[in-house]
């Protein structure tokens, strides 16, 4: 329960930092890639704020022995560059590109009744389920 | 057109990055909204079902606390096309699970921790991304 009511708390900060950068907004989104015609470089400054923290956080997070509720620290290690993280970006970049939703500003966008949005969720939840299916028969392990 | 704000954008991002940076200290874990949610189905492989759970209502939930708190609306235009949005849908579960990661796990966790995997990553989907809206609004639609 205390790791529910905590990573609710965090969700919120998450969600809260999209709607107030602008991420939630698909036409924002869609503006910003669009560099040859109503370019809008406002998410240039989302993921330069989310790095700069998150750079500096995780170096001091990352001193300590293990996380505060216990366990230890899940960190990816793999350095190789294989077919799957070529393929999986691009099939992820054309569906972002199509339609402004990355993962979290879409379930972000739940509350905010858009219908396709509804439409949009349920079928990106398929694709991750379809994913995970096709790389579990291909017997590699899930990564942590 | 859509304004351009990167005060806002600034601000909103760095609360991006502080929320990775504590799900990293309250349990170890990478912020990857499409790892968080591809794992809230079975096959459930550890034990962090709640809280995965509580991060995905929290993302749900954020619009309401931010329009209770400022008053503001917000700006929301998602395209009606259902066929097209599904479609997209399918692209981004699939692709994002099928390369570990989207704009959140690789885009600012990966390029955090300066892992070559989520470099490549991150600047593929956004190569794709750019390529993608200049075919459907230039090539296409122009």
């Amino acid at each position: 329960m205390k790791n529910f009511l905590v990573n609710l708390g965090i969700g919120l900060l998450f969600g809260v930092g999209l709607v107030v950068s602008g991420m939630s907004d698909p036409a924002k989104v869609l503006n910003f890639l669009d560099l040859f015609g109503t370019w809008d470089p406002s998410l240039a400054f989302v993921m330069g704020g989310a790095v700069v923290v998150a750079f500096f956080g995780y170096r001091i997070v990352l001193r300590r022995p293990a996380p505060i509720a216990g366990g230890r620290f899940h960190l990816p290690t793999r350095k190789d560059i294989d077919a799957r993280i070529i393929a999986g970006p691009a099939i992820f970049g054309l569906g972002w590109g199509l339609s402004g939703f990355c993962p979290g500003p879409a379930i972000t966008a739940l509350s905010l009744g858009a219908a396709s949005t509804y439409a949009f969720v349920p079928a990106m939840i398929v694709g991750m389920w379809a994913a995970r299916a096709a790389i579990e028969r291909m017997h590699v392990a899930y990564p942590d | 057109m859509t304004e351009f704000t990167p005060i806002a954008s600034l601000l909103g991002g760095a609360l991006i990055g502080l929320s990775a940076v504590l799900l990293m200290a309250w349990e170890g874990r990478i912020a990857g909204i499409s790892g968080i949610a591809g794992r809230l189905l079975p096959p459930f492989t550890d034990d962090a079902f709640p809280s995965r759970l509580g991060f995905v209502i929290g993302l749900v939930a954020a619009p309401l606390l931010f329009m209770a708190m400022s008053g503001q609306p917000i700006p929301h235009t998602v395209s009606p096309d259902i066929a097209l949005m599904t479609a997209a849908g399918l692209l981004v579960g699939f692709g994002s699970t099928w390369g570990n990661g989207c704009t959140s796990g690789h885009g600012v966790c990966g390029l955090s921790r300066l892992s070559v995997r989520s470099f490549v990553a991150t600047g593929i989907f956004m190569g794709v991304a750019i390529a993608t809206v200049f075919v459907t609004r230039h090539v296409i639609g122009g």
